[in-house]
C-alpha cells in the first residue's frame, strides 16, 4: 500500500519536466470541418489549457437521472481518472464527452459540456463530427473482424482522409507501441492477436484519426497484469501528446497513471428506488489518495467502503 | 458451529454411501433415449427409402441426352432441357429479388426500427406469419397481381420468379436479421466512436460480418423455392416448352415437368414414371449442391466472436 501511495508523487514530479503541449500528431490529417472550431477560455487547476470543461452536467435515461451536477475540467497533456463504485455513472459521463450516449434511446444531457470552449451539445454540432475528433477505447477490446491494417485504416477511410495510408497506419501502430509486434503480419486478422495486443490495436485505431483526447472506459479490466502494465506505460507516453480521460475500477491504476482524479459516489434516492452518481471530489491524484478533503473519498481510497 | 450447519452435517451422514440409482428412474431414462433414437431412425429410414427408390428408378434415365433434350411424347426421346433452364431462370429472378429486398428489410428491422413503435412490431409479427402461409396462396397472389391485374406480366419467367421470391422472402428476412443480430454491438460502437456514420457502420462493418449468415439464408431459401410446384401451377407454368426460355417468355420448371410425367399413365412403350424419377434425381442433385454450398459458406466464413 505504501508503494502505491508514493507512485502518484513520483509521477507528479515528472509533470514539471514535461514539455509544453505540441501538436497532437504529425500524421493527423484535415477532416475538413470547421464545426468545432473553439476558443479556449481559461486555464484549469493545473494551469494547462482545458480540453473539456463540464459545468453542472446531468445525464438522464428516459427521465431517470443517472448522474447529477457534475463539474470538472479535463486539461491537455494530463490523464484524468474517474473512479468510484459500480453504478455511479463514470462510464455514462465518459460517453457524454464524445456523444456516444446519443446512441442510447431516451438519453438526455443537461448542463454544459465544452470542448475547446465550444458547447459540445450545441444545436449546430453533429455528433458524428464530435466523434471524429475524440478517440475512444472500450472495456473489452473490440477489433473489427478484419486485418490489422484495415482495423487502423478504417477510421481514416471513413473520414475521407487523403494521404499515404501505409504511412498513416505505421505511424498509428508506432504510437501505440505495437509496430514491432505486428509489422510482419499486417494482413493477418486482428482476432489472432492476444487480448493486450488487441487493446493496443484499438488504441492505435483511435489515434489514427488524429484526435486530441482519448477516452478510455476501463481499458484494462479484461486484461492480465502484464498487458495492463503495457497499456499503462503507453498511456504515460501518450500523455505527452494527448489528453486522456480514463474510467477505472482499479484504484491503484488511477494512482499510478493519473494526474487528476474525480471521485464519484452513488446516492440512493426515493428509498433506494433510484441511484444517482455525483462527483464528491475532484483534485490532483496525489491529494485524492493521500489527503482527500471529503471523508467519503478517504473511506473509498483506503478500502473501507466500495 | 451453528445449529443449522450441525443439522446439515448430521443429515448428510445419515444418507449413507452413494449407490446405484433407483430402478424406475433408470428405466425412464433408457426409455426416453430409445424413443429419441426411434424417431431419428424413422426419419432416416424414410429418407433412405426415398433415395434408394428414386435412384433405382431414375439413375438409369439420367444421361447427357436426358439433360439436353426437349420434352417429347415419346418417352425414350424426352429430356428436361427447357425445364432445367426454366428452373435456373426462376432461381436467378428469385435471387435477384430476395437478396436486395430481404437484406434491406432485415437491416431496417435490426438497425433502424424502433421496436417500441406499434407498426414495427406489427411488421415483425406479420413476417413471422408470412413464413407459414401455404405456398398455393402465394400462387394465387402471383396470379392476381403479377400475371394478371396491376402488373399483367403474363405467364412468364419474371412473374414465376417473383412469385417464388415472395414465397421465400420471409425466410431470407428472418435469416438476415439473425445474421445481423449476431454481429456484436461492440463492433458498431467501435465504428461509431471513430466518427463513422450509421450508414458507414452498417455498410462497412455490420454487413460484411453478416454476409456468411445472409448468404446461407439466401441459399436455403432458394433451395426451398426450387422444389415448389403449386405456386408455379397457379401462375401458369407450361408442361411442354419447345424453346429455351428467357426473362419474358413462357416457361416450364423441373417440378412442373416431373409432376406432368408422373401424372401420365406409363406402359411398356412409354415409361414416364422412369422419366419422372430421372427428373427427381437431377432436381435432388441441384438441391444437395446448393445445400452443400450453404454449409461450406457457413463453415468457411463464419465469424467466431
Amino acid at each position: 500500500m505504501a508503494k502505491q501511495m508514493t507512485e502518484p508523487h513520483r509521477q507528479h514530479q515528472r509533470d514539471t519536466e514535461r514539455p509544453p503541449r505540441h501538436s497532437p500528431s504529425e500524421t493527423s490529417l484535415d477532416v475538413g470541418s470547421a464545426v468545432l472550431e473553439g476558443r479556449p477560455r481559461h486555464g484549469t487547476r493545473s494551469g494547462r489549457k482545458a480540453i473539456f470543461e463540464l459545468e453542472g452536467v446531468d445525464v438522464a435515461y428516459s427521465g431517470k437521472t443517472a448522474v447529477r451536477n457534475i463539474t470538472f475540467d479535463v486539461a491537455e497533456n494530463e490523464i484524468t481518472a474517474l473512479i468510484g463504485p459500480s453504478g455511479c455513472g463514470k462510464s455514462t459521463l465518459l460517453r457524454c464527452l464524445n456523444r456516444m450516449n446519443d446512441l442510447v434511446p431516451g438519453a438526455t444531457v443537461e448542463g454544459r459540456i465544452e470542448y475547446h470552449g465550444q458547447d459540445l451539445y450545441g444545436a449546430s454540432v453533429d455528433p458524428v463530427e464530435v466523434r471524429k475528433r475524440i478517440g475512444m477505447v472500450f472495456q473489452k477490446p473490440n477489433p473489427f473482424p478484419k486485418s490489422i491494417y484495415d482495423n487502423i485504416a478504417f477510421g481514416p477511410r471513413v473520414l475521407g482522409m487523403k494521404g499515404d495510408m501505409d504511412q498513416l497506419v505505421e505511424a498509428a501502430l508506432r504510437r501505440a507501441a505495437l509496430w514491432d509486434d505486428v509489422k510482419d503480419r499486417l494482413k493477418d486478422n486482428a482476432f489472432g492477436m492476444s487480448g493486450g495486443q488487441q487493446q493496443r490495436l484499438c488504441i492505435a485505431r483511435a489515434l489514427a484519426t488524429g484526435p486530441d483526447v482519448i477516452l478510455m472506459d476501463e481499458p484494462c479490466s479484461a486484461l492480465d497484469p502484464i498487458s495492463t502494465g503495457k497499456i499503462e506505460d503507453l498511456m504515460m507516453e501518450l500523455r505527452e501528446s494527448y489528453a486522456i480521460v480514463i474510467v477505472t475500477h482499479n484504484m491503484q491504476q488511477a494512482a499510478r497513471v493519473s494526474d487528476m482524479t474525480a471521485f464519484f459516489t452513488v446516492e440512493l434516492e426515493d428509498e433506494g428506488a433510484s441511484r444517482t452518481g455525483r462527483v464528491v471530489e475532484f483534485d490532483e491524484t496525489e491529494k485524492i489518495f493521500t489527503n482527500p478533503a471529503d471523508p467519503r473519498t478517504e473511506a473509498y481510497v483506503t478500502g473501507k467502503v466500495g | 458451529m451453528t445449529d443449522v450447519t450441525a443439522a446439515a452435517l448430521e443429515q448428510a451422514a445419515a444418507r449413507g454411501p452413494i449407490g446405484a440409482s433407483p430402478g424406475r428412474a433408470r428405466l425412464r431414462e433408457l426409455g426416453f433415449k430409445a424413443l429419441l433414437l426411434s424417431c431419428l431412425g424413422a426419419s432416416m429410414l424414410l429418407l433412405g427409402t426415398l433415395l434408394v427408390t428414386i435412384g433405382a428408378d431414375g439413375l438409369s434415365r439420367v444421361s447427357l441426352d436426358f439433360i439436353t433434350e426437349y420434352p417429347s411424347i415419346v418417352a425414350d426421346k424426352a429430356g428436361i432441357w427447357p425445364a432445367l433452364l426454366g428452373t435456373l431462370w426462376l432461381m436467378a429472378v428469385c435471387a435477384g429479388f430476395i437478396i436486395p429486398v430481404g437484406v434491406a428489410t432485415a437491416i431496417y428491422l435490426e438497425e433502424y426500427a424502433d421496436s417500441s413503435r406499434w407498426y414495427n412490431r406489427a411488421i415483425e409479427v406479420n413476417i413471422q406469419n408470412l413464413a407459414a402461409v401455404p405456398s398455393i396462396v402465394y400462387g394465387i397472389l402471383g396470379l392476381a397481381f403479377l400475371v394478371r391485374g396491376p402488373l399483367s406480366l403474363g405467364n412468364v419467367v419474371l412473374a414465376g420468379g417473383l412469385t417464388l421470391g415472395l414465397l421465400v422472402l420471409p425466410v431470407v428476412i428472418i435469416a438476415g436479421r439473425e445474421a445481423i443480430r449476431a454481429v456484436p454491438p461492440s463492433i458498431r460502437e467501435g465504428s461509431m466512436a471513430l466518427g463513422a456514420t450509421q450508414w458507414q457502420t452498417i455498410w462497412r462493418q455490420v454487413l460484411p460480418a453478416a454476409i456468411p449468415g445472409v448468404a446461407t439464408g439466401v441459399i436455403l431459401a432458394l433451395s426451398r423455392a426450387i422444389g415448389e410446384t403449386a405456386p408455379l401451377i397457379m401462375v401458369g407454368a407450361a408442361v411442354f416448352v419447345t424453346s429455351e426460355p428467357d426473362l419474358m417468355s413462357r416457361f416450364s420448371a423441373l417440378p412442373i415437368q416431373i409432376f406432368d410425367w408422373i401424372s401420365r399413365p406409363s406402359n411398356d412403350v412409354n415409361d414416364y414414371a422412369a422419366l419422372a424419377a430421372g427428373g427427381i434425381v437431377v432436381l435432388m442433385i441441384l438441391l444437395l449442391g446448393m445445400n452443400a454450398v450453404a454449409i461450406w459458406l457457413r463453415n468457411r466464413y463464419e465469424q467466431k466472436w
